[in-house]
């Protein structure tokens, strides 16, 4: 089956999110569409699949107008989606999630029989090990992500939408779902393959389709080099490769031992870890998402409930202290989230970039804000960090994703610290913004400071880090130096020592 | 050290208190107890009070053996706990030990109608079953049901003026579920077109409820009482065969028409809740709605479906207030059951099952409540009217184990909103 998209227009209030985009996909061919964040590539696949509706242009199945006002729609005509944000319920089981919206009903009562019997087929087909019966949050996410395969598959779908599935992937699981496209393709199925990794575009896919700020940019075969996809991606001439320089280590500054985390429910998060961190060195921390890294992280300023071991820093214990001695005592912290947990979306930018220190001398004094030199701090931050805004005065919302995070790295880094925590600091960044987190992470290190980098991007990781620990499960599989190779490194991302 | 979780660590305290208070309590209801005299319980074997048997037993050894069960109670918690299993079994016998215990002690020289505190706690019970039911179904699809007080107290209050003036009291009884449907068209309008804040939304709701009842009643209801607030009652009609068992007969099968429209609704709403289509969509928009979108299912249209079918359950559980007892209307007469049937349905965990156990418990203490100041025990009727919520407090605090609201509960839904 062969999906052509013409024209198709949307806009959210003044912002254009689609601008006249047309594109096409044949039957049994993969179609990338590669972008930024941002550049318009899941607005376009809601409004493919009928989550969104577009403000004009017209989509055409087999050379037939159709219109998708809703998913349901869009099943019918043969548009399978395996979401980025899984659409599974939590609490449901696999066959359970599969029925959801195609109920077999016998005399008013439900019957999961003949859904479980297509799923251990097409599971089975596909070598997919899927158990009908399983309790969906309890899957791994590779899983997870299998059975919005199944579903797709078990509603015929004939062109299957994949948006961003590799994002939560190891590099092994990634692999296998790459294969899975391509035994989809010899079957027959089309596929649109949405992702900003280059690599894996060109392992897999038929042709590229480059969206830039709503605008399909230019379409392009798998030959390109990557610099090539890359500057077509961002409308610039963009180098890849970070520039690391050599370290000179010092004293040591980070020391944790036997670290425990558990969660409310008593589980352990991070078992008995143990890692060091010396003056002048970037470690990593790799590992798929949900790993532990978030409430490692956490867990070294004190905002983790349950702990036991030791954090020591420059010889000092923190397990103990509260979050504001542990961050006086010299860490800077850029957490994984800058909108939930980095800034304060209503605040200005002035106000955000003083939170940390809003009641020491000189920022305040006798309980009240000196605000002359909020302002003069932010004016000068600003600039230091080449924030892109209007005002000072302007709310922390209203920035991009890469001058959100400049402003909380200005924060942060502005204050006398030791050691530098970064958790995803690039997630969903542009190339440009990426570029300037990745020197600035390098000048912190040159400055002889210790720089703890938490980061799923194996690219990133490679590019910055001078010591590599792998976390599995919470655990520290192994610290390496970072000449090891990607498939080592993915099967230790993947828990095998 | 084992490390506790929350909840172990919850299910300890609350195994610790639980041996706390058998420990108190022995000493006052039985070691200190100076009660010699008898205490006398009646139970009716047959439909009313035609054959009544008598269990006689002395206080003290009474207390004893009720102290002894609720000991039983705490240790099958403790081994309950030990397995890694919920304790609400053995909270539940402890709870009834330590209650009867009480009552031993409590009433010693007097007549106990335990048929009748049984048959009470059903009464207390109905208005408390349908309005955590109505809160099930709003809350279950991912509407938050503050209202449930409102909407049991407009449907009592219209039920009994339509009763009045038609005289005909199955006409009252239709227009509770529309009455208690309004209620609920309200909040579903405001809070899913809208997307009004629901807790804020429902509060309002029962403000504007108890307002406009009250209005109604000193300005019509009083003046015009000989018209509008003088309706018939349903007379109790016994189920054959059914009413005849021995004790349980006459209290569950010899009720009226609207506790038996509850057992139904009951049944009904436990098999659809989890085995039907319509189950299966309710929970899942309540869980993730966009997921349910996503498979084409219209999550609005079903939560709207849903938050009007939970004004018609509170419509009938409502009517019970007037036409299932003494037909006429008073001012605020549901006095925060809406409010308790919230309660029980955090309590019984969102499920239908457990909403019901904990509407009877309610029922029980409360009817325990009522007959004691009755019979004329020495503790002052206020604190004997703070025991039911001592008792909900306590089960609350630690006794249910993990409680777990429907992830998307007070959510509004809407595509561009993710």
């Amino acid at each position: 089956m062969s999906l052509e998209l013409k024209g198709i227009s949307k806009s959210f209030g003044s912002l254009v999110a689609n601008e006249s985009i047309d594109l096409k996909v044949d039957t049994g061919e993969i179609l990338a569409i590669l972008g930024e964040n941002g550049a318009g590539k899941s607005t376009l696949m809601n409004i493919v699949y009928g989550l969104l509706q577009s403000d004009s242009g017209e989509i055409y199945v087999d050379g037939k107008v159709v219109k998708i006002n809703s998913p349901a729609d869009a099943l019918s005509v043969g548009i399978g989606m395996v979401h980025q944000h899984f659409m599974l319920i939590p609490v449901f089981t696999v066959a359970e999630n599969i029925i959801l919206g195609h109920e077999d009903v016998h005399r008013g009562r439900l019957t999961l029989h003949e859904a479980k019997v297509k799923i251990k087929k097409i599971s089975d087909d596909f070598k997919f090990e899927i158990d009908p019966d399983a309790i969906v949050e309890e899957l791994p996410v590779g899983i997870q992500q299998r059975v919005e395969i199944i579903r797709a598959l078990i509603y015929d779908a004939k062109v299957l939408i994949l948006d961003e599935p590799t994002a939560v992937l190891t590099p092994q699981e990634t692999d296998e779902l790459l294969n899975i496209m391509r035994t989809l393709k010899s079957k027959g199925t089309s596929i649109i393959f949405i992702t900003h990794k280059l690599r894996e575009v060109k392992a897999v896919a038929d042709r590229i389709s480059v969206i830039r700020r709503g605008k399909v940019v230019g379409t392009t075969s798998p030959t390109a080099t990557q610099e090539e996809l890359a500057s077509m991606m961002v409308g610039h001439e963009v180098d890849l490769t970070a520039r690391k320089s050599a370290s000179t280590t010092g004293r040591k500054i980070l020391e944790v031992t036997n670290l425990n985390v558990f969660d409310g429910l008593g589980r352990k998060i991070i078992k008995d870890l143990s890692l060091e961190i010396k003056a002048g060195e970037i470690l990593a921390i790799a590992g798929v998402q949900g790993n532990g890294q978030s409430e490692l992280a956490r867990a070294l300023i004190n905002l983790e409930d349950h702990v036991t071991g030791s954090i020591k820093l420059d010889s000092e214990e923190i397990v103990g202290k509260s979050v504001h001695e542990a961050l006086q005592s010299g860490i800077a912290y850029v957490p994984e989230s800058r909108e939930l947990d980095g800034l304060i979306g209503s605040f200005s930018i002035a106000e955000n970039l003083i939170l940390d220190v809003h009641s020491v001398s000189p920022v305040s004094k006798n309980g009240q804000l000196n605000i002359n030199y909020v302002n003069n701090n932010a004016d000068k931050l600003i600039k230091e960090f080449d924030v892109r805004t209007q005002s000072i005065f302007d709310t922390a919302s209203s920035l991009s994703g890469g001058n959100k995070q400049k402003v909380v790295l200005a924060r942060e880094l502005s204050r006398s610290v030791k050691l530098v925590i970064v958790s995803q600091p690039t997630r969903g960044l542009d190339v440009g913004s990426i570029e300037f987190v990745h020197e600035r992470l390098i000048a912190e290190k040159d400055s002889g400071r210790a720089v703890l980098l938490i980061s799923s991007e194996l690219d990133e990781v490679y590019g910055l880090a001078d010591r590599i620990a792998v976390i599995y499960k919470g655990e520290i599989l192994g610290v390496t130096d970072s000449s090891i190779s990607r498939e080592k490194l993915g099967l230790m991302m993947a828990g095998v020592k | 050290m084992k490390y506790l979780s929350a909840i172990q660590k919850r299910q300890l305290r609350g195994i610790q208190v639980m041996s706390l208070l058998l420990v108190l309590f022995s000493f006052v209801f039985y070691f200190n107890s100076t009660k010699v005299e008898d205490i006398t319980f009646g139970f009716v074997i047959d439909q009313e009070w035609q054959l009544i048997n008598e269990w006689v037993v002395a206080s003290k050894s009474g207390s004893g053996l009720f102290l002894l069960l609720a000991l039983i109670g705490v240790a099958l918690a403790y081994l309950q706990f030990r397995n890694g299993k919920q304790i609400v079994t053995g909270g539940f016998i402890f709870g009834f030990g330590i209650i009867l215990a009480f009552l031993c002690w409590t009433a010693s020289g007097k007549f106990v109608p335990f048929t009748g505190i049984l048959q009470g706690a059903i009464m207390f019970s109905v208005p408390l079953i349908f309005g955590s039911l109505s809160g099930l179904l709003c809350e279950k699809s991912g509407v938050i049901n503050i209202a449930i007080e409102g909407q049991l107290l407009f449907a009592a209050c219209v039920s009994a003026m339509i009763a009045s003036i038609s005289q005909n009291v199955f006409i009252g009884l239709v227009f509770a579920p529309i009455a208690g449907m309004l209620v609920s068209f309200l909040l579903a309008f405001f809070a899913i077109k809208y997307q009004v804040d629901q807790v804020i939304l429902g509060f309002v709701l029962n403000v504007l409820v108890i307002g406009l009842t009250g209005y109604i009643y000193s300005k019509l209801l009083v003046p015009y009482g000989d018209v509008w607030n003088l309706g018939p009652t349903f007379d109790r009609t016994p189920i054959p065969l059914l009413s005849k068992l021995p004790i349980i007969g006459p209290i569950l099968f010899n009720q009226t028409i609207i506790v038996y429209l509850m057992y139904l609704i009951v049944f009904v709403i436990q098999f659809a809740m989890f085995k039907t289509r319509w189950g299966l969509r309710t929970r899942a928009i309540g869980e993730l709605p966009i997921a349910a979108d996503s498979v084409g299912i219209d999550v609005n249209r079903l939560r709207y479906k849903n938050v009007l079918l939970a004004g018609l359950v509170a419509g009938i559980g409502g009517s019970y207030f007037t036409l299932g007892a003494v037909g006429s209307f008073t001012k605020e007469m549901t006095a925060g059951a809406g409010f308790i049937a919230l309660a029980c349905l955090i309590f019984g965990k969102w499920t239908p099952r457990g909403a019901v156990t904990a509407a009877l418990f309610f029922g029980f203490t409360t009817s325990l409540q009522s007959n004691l100041s009755i019979i004329g025990v020495s503790i002052p009727s206020e604190f004997m009217l703070m025991v039911p919520y001592i008792a909900t407090i306590i089960a609350v605090s630690g006794v249910v184990g993990r409680v777990r609201a429907p992830a998307a509960d007070g959510i509004p839904y809407s595509r561009g909103n993710r």
